[in-house]
């Protein structure tokens, strides 16, 4: 099954988000999404969610538009977890997790052993069991975060989009949650800030500028110095090291910002 | 590790266990419910026995043939059981549509008046009893209830452009109650006697004095349905913990939703407003007490709070009539005055638990 965008555009009002992205997810991989803050990002995230219909062009679902398989069956394979989503609402770990199996239980089809065996096993792929009579409320940012994405798990999805899951955690953090979700047998989408983070663990890369998909292809082939001065406004060495992992290194003074301090100098 | 499964064998006997223990809850909460409704009509200013109440019950539902006063006998079937059953269907439809409101708006100060009906019923109301509106065809509670209709339309054509979001909902309910509510203080200031402003400010603090039978037939099915429909919604509900996108990305139909249950609760309330007046606080406190006994999955949440509005308003109902000799306070006085010390208790105690 795979994840399609045809010519997607997408309107907030009457303002242009993103126009004519194509963009086409293999089933198992590891897709990053990358781009300045404001380049349409998690506009292109919830599209493909299929949370938003796109103004133009097509959403697809293996070879279905996506308005054609209806929310429920959407919400079966394709799991997201939005940047930051918190509750006021007292609620266990398990009960968020079990949030997960909304779209397969109705009147007729209640909540079962099986919906809880199921909950139990995306507890454990975030390695998250033994906190699973925790409250919501006491939970660290990381460990909220692990339980958004047992939550898309207990969702079966064939797809998991992550609209930048490691915001707010510290470093030891993101790498743990980008290192689980890579191991996971999923295919993965997700809007990443860290380039460096995009260049360990993505399979390939989509890199977007200003609402348009400018590129896509192997961290090697993105993530150039040329890309980072044109789309993010940076200068920067890329290393490859004898694994053909890229590595970045940014310069400092160079991003534009610094003027003042020039002129100080001066 | 994540395949789909397809059997169920040994999650129907759990699901019928859960049934059972479901049906068994339910029980004791309508014995509870008959209870202190039987309360509320054997207390007043004439105090009648208990005993006689449920001869009095029974002659009237299966011809059990006991004798009974008929003075008691019609105080009690066409006076107080009436009420009560009206405050019980009432105080259930304003908790109901709290919890909804709170649900779906992500805000626990949202209540049930928010959808700018109590005030739009105020108006609806005035403009019958003091301008005439309707040229006497037109009774106060159908006034009330029209009233309610324009100031909910009126709130929900704000919210549609102005982006369908729970912000939008609420600061467009927050705009149309001022508009109402300021269009009520006209009317009142410029023709009302002294007389009439005090009779409307009794209105609007809510009044069960003139509920008979007509208005149980017309509050229990609103009551009961409304409960039915939101109860079908109840996992929906609870995918909105999170937010709109993530009940979306969870395979909820969040507009279809948002539509059918807020047009719910806007019908609950303002057929109950417009049978008693707009009794406050129900709405607003009665879930919050819910969710402290029974936490927040709506599967639950929704007939307790149901259940507890309902046996508080039969409550209050008697405190209003018997706290005062010989005069009857506002219903709403005593919800207020009741509720909140109540509310501020489980608030502190439920911060301490925390």
């Amino acid at each position: 099954m795979t994840l399609e965008l045809r010519n997607v555009g997408w309107n907030a009002g009457f303002k242009k988000i993103i126009s004519d992205v194509s963009l086409r997810v293999a089933p198992g991989e590891f897709l990053g999404l990358i781009g300045p803050n404001g380049s349409g990002k998690t506009s292109m995230m919830s599209v493909l969610a299929g949370i938003r219909a796109p103004s133009r062009g097509q959403a697809m679902l293996g070879d279905q538009p996506m308005k054609q398989i209806g929310r429920r069956n959407l919400a079966r394979q394709i799991g997201f977890v939005e940047q930051q989503a918190d509750t006021i609402d007292r609620i266990t770990v398990r009960e968020a997790v079990g949030l997960g199996r909304t779209p397969y239980l109705s009147l007729l089809t209640p909540w079962s052993e099986d919906d809880s065996e199921i909950v139990d096993q995306a507890l454990g792929s975030v390695e998250m069991r033994d906190m699973a009579d925790r409250m919501w409320h006491t939970l660290s940012g990381g460990e909220k975060q692990r339980v958004h994405i047992a939550r898309a798990l207990a969702q079966q999805p064939d797809f998991l989009l992550l609209d930048e899951p490691t915001n707010h955690l510290d470093i030891h953090h993101q790498l743990g949650l980008l290192e689980l979700v890579r191991a996971l047998p999923v295919t993965v989408v997700a809007a990443l800030h860290d380039l460096n983070h995009a260049a360990m663990f993505c399979d390939r890369i989509a890199m977007m500028d200003r609402g348009k998909l400018i590129a896509v292809g192997t961290p090697e082939q993105i993530l150039t110095s040329q890309n980072l001065r044109d789309v993010f406004g940076v200068a920067a060495d890329i290393e490859i090291d004898d694994q053909g992992r890229c590595h970045i290194r940014y310069h400092v003074g160079t991003s534009g910002h610094t003027g003042i301090k020039k002129d100080r100098v001066a | 590790m994540f395949e789909k499964t397809q059997d169920q064998s040994p999650a129907k006997s759990r699901a019928g266990r859960a049934y059972l223990g479901r049906i068994g809850a339910t029980g004791v909460a309508l014995v509870l419910l008959v209870g202190v409704i039987a309360i509320a009509a054997a207390k007043g200013e004439t105090h009648i026995p208990l005993g006689t109440v449920l001869q009095t019950i029974a002659n009237h539902l299966w011809q059990a043939g006991y004798d009974v006063d008929p003075i008691d006998s019609g105080i009690i079937w066409n006076y107080r059981i009436s009420r009560a059953l009206v405050a019980a269907a009432c105080g259930a439809s304003l908790a109901l549509s709290g919890a909804v409101l709170q649900a779906l708006l992500r805000n626990s100060l949202a209540d049930p008046y928010l959808l700018g009906i109590s005030a739009g019923a105020s108006t609806g109301a005035v403009s019958v009893a003091i301008l005439g509106f309707g040229a006497g065809m037109v009774s106060l509670s159908l006034g009330a209830f029209l009233g309610a209709l324009v100031a909910f339309g009126f709130v929900a054509l704000l919210a549609i452009p102005a982006g369908r979001g729970p912000a939008a909902i609420i600061l467009a309910g927050v705009a149309g109650s001022q508009l109402f509510n300021a269009l009520t203080s006209f009317i009142v200031t410029k023709a009302a006697t002294a007389d009439e402003a005090r009779g409307i400010m009794f209105w609007l603090l809510g009044n069960l004095s003139g509920v008979r039978w007509p208005d149980v037939y017309l509050a229990l099915p609103v009551a009961l349905g409304g409960l039915l429909v939101c109860l079908w919604h109840a996992r929906s509900l609870d995918a909105f913990t999170f937010g709109v996108e993530s009940a979306a990305s969870l395979g909820v139909p969040v507009r279809r939703v948002y539509a059918v249950l807020i047009a719910v609760a806007a019908m609950m309330t303002a057929v109950m407003v417009s049978i008693v007046g707009s009794i406050g606080f129900v709405g607003l406190v009665i879930p919050h007490a819910a969710r402290f006994f029974v936490g927040t999955r709506h599967g639950i949440l929704l007939p307790v709070s149901a259940l507890i509005g309902a046996v508080f308003l039969v409550l209050a109902d008697v405190v209003s009539r018997i706290i005062l000799d010989g005069q009857v306070l506002p219903i709403g006085v005593i919800t207020a005055l009741i509720g909140a010390p109540a509310f501020a208790l489980i608030l502190c105690h439920g911060r301490v638990l925390r």
